[in-house]
């Protein structure tokens, strides 16, 4: 259980270091670099969700006054072989094809060519120029249809799982995870639950655009400037696309105007430095809205179906879940990590879950906040809830009941070190939100999240200015305060006020590696690195200090931001502060640096549970959420504020992504719904205040006991809405969204109108 | 292309400037005055990150001409501190950690000021309302409604 | 390529001009107002350049007016000065709620009901509560102005009466008569910010006994144009607007949709709430009526 820590720093609340420029308007985003000279590019994107593309003729667009540049496919490298490095994965080739498409068209809005000008409206009119020959061809526009015999091939050449001795198919991995025996355990099982569920393609809806600013020189090195996760994998991802060195290559962040893991991957850079080479001139490429949901990464619509068979006390013997993921036209879809979270909050003896990476004709999916779990979570947390209501059982006393626990063999291998889902449905089950009666036509939901977080490689450096105020440099984008994070923790080892340090992000030429800010990684991995930069910092004061002291360095302590000489050490001298070493560091050897670069182990899992009212309203299908809770186990919370605010905005973007939010298709494969107006994320007024309780778990492997708490968020809410329309109805609608339209039709289904 | 000479006042401070007839005004504030700190999300209005003030009352910039821009007050994200001194609602969201990505948060507060330009003790529902047109994806509004909340506490004890 | 041009008009006269001399030199023209369609438009569906005529600088169409038989609106008073005009509410509660229906504060700030009615979309907000207010368009043109009923100033998706020589200067309503009421409600997905999947507005008067003497109901997002539905306002005069004339009026409603299934909402789902909007509305005009 939790050890008691008195911290100082860690735990508070304090104004973030980039916040006054984020309300000032001063912080610079994707699209605020302005170049001297500088030109605009834009994008020519397929009308045809499945095309052959026999011809690309930009000749014309050139042709016109103010064009300095026009590119397509050929202008690239071909037959890039190899597998990506980086969070993503995939290979190199699809990325390649993804970023502009060579001899096929894979989805409405796959780039085709692109142009540079000297206005945006000028390359816009230019685009219209440009000209494409395509032999349309059928698109394959969800998973049952890619996956029914005799459908049509979107990439002739896949084979599933690379068997090349079977045909090829639509289907490019299934993964399968299976423990005891199964079919056995279903025989002994007293009930049994089936379900069928449906998810839709959603996207991650951050506000800011993608965006970037690339200039190629004459030496042949190019620099980009880009709102991205990591700009470490935008480096290397570009590099592979355009067939050079990483080292051509520098890539400097902007502020991060929203990712959730849709900046992970690029889309533009490649496009951009290409322009700039063939123009002479720096060349901005900024996405409109419309060209954000037709083209980047959403997440996988899915179908699912689950089965839980139980005893009568509760007990549950035994699960098993078959889940195909849309990847969109490459494969890569999410279905790896969902198959692996789907039962992770439970001690299950006996399971088996088959997951499909099925290509469809739309964009390749990107990751999204706890990729692949929300929707595989989804399925198993209904089906639990039908099966409290089966056994009428309290569905916390039934999730209590199977729980995993320290010492349970994870579904997905490992063994839990200290986990926190008791906890949470404890907390959950204490809550007033819980204890207190629901009110009149309010359904009442619950479930459970998870998901793994991850480690991988970090760096930071530590700097000491002269007066003693500390500089943390590390390369993480800032997407939610993680400055601040940084900041907190160097803080607290250091034993110096919060106001005293200040953390930089720097580009890739100016920090060490870091893999990019998602998986929830960047306070527990980043954190360790900055942490351990600052106990190099503090080694080398105690050094200067037992120079000074004329005493060995093994005989001073560090405490409360001083270098003392240990209790017993027999020399009269006064403490010194991290500012007295500092300010004498040029008498001492030097300026005072620490560093530390790692491979973090043991991300902790995070768990949460979740719970809302709801009500309905009968005649026009609408759900509105009363109130929320979310109850997560953060390890430790660094920053409050921040952790609850992860918590509440995971929580209504999972709402969103239950409530209305779904890439609505025509039968031709173009996205009838590319805008803010139709695509339907929450405003302001749609949602309550958002309740949280963090719980703290300490994790063993992070020096102050960090879970990551960026993604798990997401996972709950869309079996917590369901759950709860399924308790106001009295019926369940197993697929999302339950938009307005669709719980009216389910509810005249069911009284026969 | 005909560009229109326009003269508008923006924070306070007259400009000139040339737009091109189809320019919008969130266009001409970033892309001409080099005031990038509107910030466009979807270009249809409905996001709200691109709001200001026009003559005092809220609109999206990217719905607006720039050539319709003559003769008008214009109030940016820029203009809403007083000189070194931090808006209310600019110390509020900073203390209630009413951003995360910070993207949507000059949209916010330029809105929120609207709002309590005008009604100094809106209730939650209100707030709620009025702000229903500023999308925030990463925080789930929570802080950022308890945000001006709090700023319009502060301004009614000063009151 | 053509190029986009903008004309600012300060009169009436000279608004024609400009459109009469776009229209003999073949010139695309485009009337904006608030603009919160016409821009979007100019980025999306409709890219082609032409001159934009901007005609809030008219006195005509900044006007506002109650007169004590007649109030007159202009076509270019912001939805947001409207929503201010607390006298205007009083008289017109679902109408001005109707134009605080479109859009988010931000684009209050500068849509117009005007434009509303002329950018003529299926489901523009304020349309029904105009019919069912009994609004007449004042249109501008060559020959000096003309007046047609809004019911009948729509023709289809997305176009309406007005020449290419025309304009809409603003829009005239009947006051109504002690013991009125309007109401109009829109059904979205969300709270705020979507366009109507149905819309139902309701204007009735009624009797010292609370007899229902003249009810218009219209509604929207259901048919290619708003519409007046006679059978509905005709199931509740005579009636106390109770639940069953209530009833028969959603029924009214419902049956003289004839919606598509889009990306908004199916044909089935449209009929079905557009009946359930003009009940509730039916009920709250019916309150206001009553004072209640």
């Amino acid at each position: 259980m939790a050890e008691a820590h008195d911290y100082k720093a860690i735990g508070t609340s304090p104004v973030r270091p980039d916040g006054v420029d984020k309300v000032t308007g001063r912080a610079n985003f994707g699209a605020d670099l302005n170049l001297p000279n500088m030109l605009h590019g834009k994008v020519l994107r397929s009308p045809h969700a499945h095309a052959r593309i026999r011809s690309v003729d930009v000749s014309r667009a050139l042709e016109m006054d103010g064009v300095y540049a026009a590119i397509s496919g050929a202008d690239f490298p071909s037959g890039a072989e190899g597998d990506i490095q980086g969070e993503g994965g995939g290979t190199v080739s699809d990325l390649a094809q993804n970023i502009v498409a060579r001899d096929k068209a894979l989805y409405h809005g796959h780039p085709v060519a692109a142009v540079a000008a000297k206005t945006p409206y000028i390359a816009e009119r230019a685009l219209d120029l440009i000209e494409v020959d395509y032999e349309v061809l059928p698109p394959v526009l969800d998973v049952d249809e890619a996956m029914a015999d005799g459908a049509t091939l979107i990439n002739e050449n896949l084979h599933t799982n690379g068997d090349t001795s079977q045909p090829a198919s639509n289907v490019a991995g299934i993964t399968k995870f299976e423990r005891g025996d199964v079919d056995e355990a279903f025989a002994e099982a007293d009930l049994i639950v089936e379900g069928e569920y449906r998810t839709p393609t959603a996207h991650q809806g951050y506000i800011e655009p993608h965006a970037c600013t690339a200039t190629y020189s004459e030496e042949g090195k190019a620099t980009i400037w880009c709102c991205t996760q990591g700009h470490f994998d935008v480096r290397s991802l570009t590099a592979s696309v355009l067939g050079v060195s990483v080292g051509d290559l520098k890539v400097i962040p902007s502020e991060i105007g929203g990712g959730f893991g849709g900046k992970t991957v690029i889309y533009l850079e490649p496009l951009a430095v290409k322009l700039s080479e063939v123009s002479g001139r720096p060349v901005k490429m900024v996405m409109s809205r419309e060209e954000v949901f037709r083209a980047t990464g959403p997440t996988s619509a899915t179908h699912s179906r689950v089965k839980v068979g139980a005893k009568k006390d509760g007990t549950i013997t035994a699960a098993s879940a078959w889940i195909a993921y849309e990847a969109g036209a490459f494969p890569g879809a999410p279905v790896g990590p969902g198959c692996m979270a789907i039962f992770a909050p439970y001690d299950l003896p006996n399971f088996r879950v088959e997951g499909f990476d099925v290509l469809v004709n739309k964009p390749k999916v990107a990751a999204y906040r706890a990729p692949g779990a929300p929707q595989a979570m989804y399925a198993m947390e209904s089906a639990v809830d039908d099966l409290a209501r089966e056994l009428d059982m309290d569905p916390i006393d039934l999730r209590l009941m199977n729980a995993a626990d320290e010492g349970t063999q994870a579904p997905y291998g490992p063994t839990f070190p200290p986990i926190g889902i008791r906890d949470c449905l404890q907390a959950a089950k204490a809550h007033p939100n819980y204890t207190t009666p629901k009110g009149e036509g309010v359904g009442r939901g619950i479930a459970a999240g998870f998901w793994f977080n991850i480690g991988m490689q970090s760096s930071a450096e530590v700097r000491l200015s002269e007066d003693g105020t500390v500089t943390v440099v590390e390369g993480n984008p800032d997407i939610g305060g993680t400055r601040a994070s940084m900041c907190l923790m160097a803080a607290e080892t250091l034993g110096v006020p919060y106001e005293t340090v200040r953390a930089h992000v720097g580009d890739t030429e100016s920090t060490g590696f870091c893999n990019v800010t998602g998986g929830s990684r960047t306070t527990f991995a980043t954190g360790m690195a900055v942490v351990q930069a600052c106990e190099d910092i503090i080694a080398q004061c105690k050094q200067r200090a037992a120079a000074t002291w004329d005493i060995d360095a093994d005989q001073v302590d560090w405490t409360d931001g001083e270098a003392v000489p240990q209790p017993g050490v027999n020399v009269d001298v006064q403490p010194l502060s991290l500012a007295d070493i500092a300010g004498n560091a040029g008498r001492t050897g030097g300026p005072i640096l620490g560093r530390a670069s790692l491979n973090a182990q043991g991300a902790g899992a995070s768990f949460s549970v979740n719970m809302a009212d709801v009500t309905v309203d009968r005649e026009t299908g609408k759900v509105d959420v009363v109130n929320f809770t979310a109850i997560q186990d953060a390890g430790t919370a660094i920053h409050r504020a921040y952790v609850e605010g992860q918590m509440q905005g995971g929580a209504v973007q999972g709402l969103g992504w239950a409530l209305n939010e779904e890439y609505v298709y025509d039968a031709n494969g173009e996205m009838e719904n590319a805008g803010f107006l139709d695509y339907r994320v929450p405003v302001t007024s749609d949602m309550p205040m958002i309740d949280t309780h963090i719980v703290e778990v300490p994790n063993p492997s992070h020096p102050y006991g960090v879970r990551g708490v960026g993604e798990t968020p997401i996972v709950a809410p869309l079996s917590v809405a369901a759950n709860a329309v399924r308790d106001a109805l009295g019926f369940r609608i197993p697929d999302l969204p339950l938009s307005p339209p669709n719980v009216l039709a389910a509810i005249d289904d069911r009284e026969g109108a | 292309m005909a560009k229109v000479h326009v003269t508008t006042s923006v924070n306070g401070e007259e400009r000139e400037v040339l737009c091109e007839p189809h320019q919008s005004l969130l266009d001409v504030l970033r892309d001409e005055l080099g005031m990038t700190g509107t910030k466009e999300g979807c270009a249809t209005g409905d996001c709200g990150a691109c709001s200001v003030l026009i003559d005092g009352r809220l609109v999206c910039s990217c719905l607006m001409l720039g050539v319709e821009a003559e003769g008008v007050d214009i109030t940016t994200i820029e203009g809403i501190a007083n000189g070194s001194e931090l808006h209310v609602l600019q110390r509020k969201f900073l203390e209630h950690a009413a951003l995360q990505c910070g993207i949507c948060t000059p949209g916010f507060i330029v809105a929120a000021k609207a709002l309590l330009d005008t009604n100094p003790d809106p209730d939650e529902t209100t707030i709620r309302y009025w702000l229903a047109g500023n999308l925030c994806r990463c925080t789930g509004y929570d802080k950022i409604v308890r945000a001006v909340q709090d700023a319009a506490q502060e301004l009614a004890y000063e009151a | 390529m053509g190029a986009y041009a903008y004309a600012r008009p300060t009169s009436v006269e000279e608004a024609v001009s400009v459109l009469a001399s776009a229209a003999e030199a073949g010139q695309r023209t485009q009337m904006l107002a608030g603009g919160t369609d016409v821009l979007v438009q100019m980025r999306s569906v409709d890219r082609d350049p032409r001159t934009l005529v901007d005609v809030k600088h008219i006195a005509e169409t900044n006007r506002v007016e109650i007169g004590s038989d007649e109030v007159f609106v202009g076509a270019a008073v912001p939805s947001g000065v409207l929503n201010e005009n607390e006298e205007l509410k009083a008289i017109f509660p679902g109408l001005i709620e109707s134009a605080d229906l479109i859009g988010s504060t931000q684009i209050q700030g500068r849509a117009s009901i005007g434009g509303n009615l002329c950018n003529s979309s299926p489901a523009g907000d304020t349309i029904p509560a105009i019919i069912a207010a009994g609004g007449v368009c004042v249109i501008a043109g060559p020959s000096g102005t003309r007046e047609v009923a809004c019911e009948d100033f729509l023709t289809g998706v997305g176009t309406n009466v007005l020449g290419d020589t025309e304009f809409l200067l603003g829009m005239r309503f009947p006051r109504p008569p002690a013991r009125s009421g309007d109401a109009y409600l829109r059904f979205i997905p969300r709270t705020e910010m979507d366009i109507a999947v149905a819309g139902a507005g309701v204007a009735l008067h009624l009797d010292a006994d609370g007899n229902c003497v003249h009810a218009r109901v219209a509604i929207g997002a259901v048919a290619p144009t708003a519409l007046l539905v006679p059978a509905a306002g005709e199931a509740l005069v005579g009636t106390q607007v109770d639940d069953a004339a209530l009833a028969a009026a959603g029924a009214a409603c419902s049956a003289a949709a004839s919606p598509i299934t889009d990306k908004r909402g199916t044909v089935e789902y449209r009929i079905k709430v557009v009946g359930v909007l003009c009940r509730r509305a039916g009920a709250i005009a019916r309150d206001r009526a009553l004072g209640n």
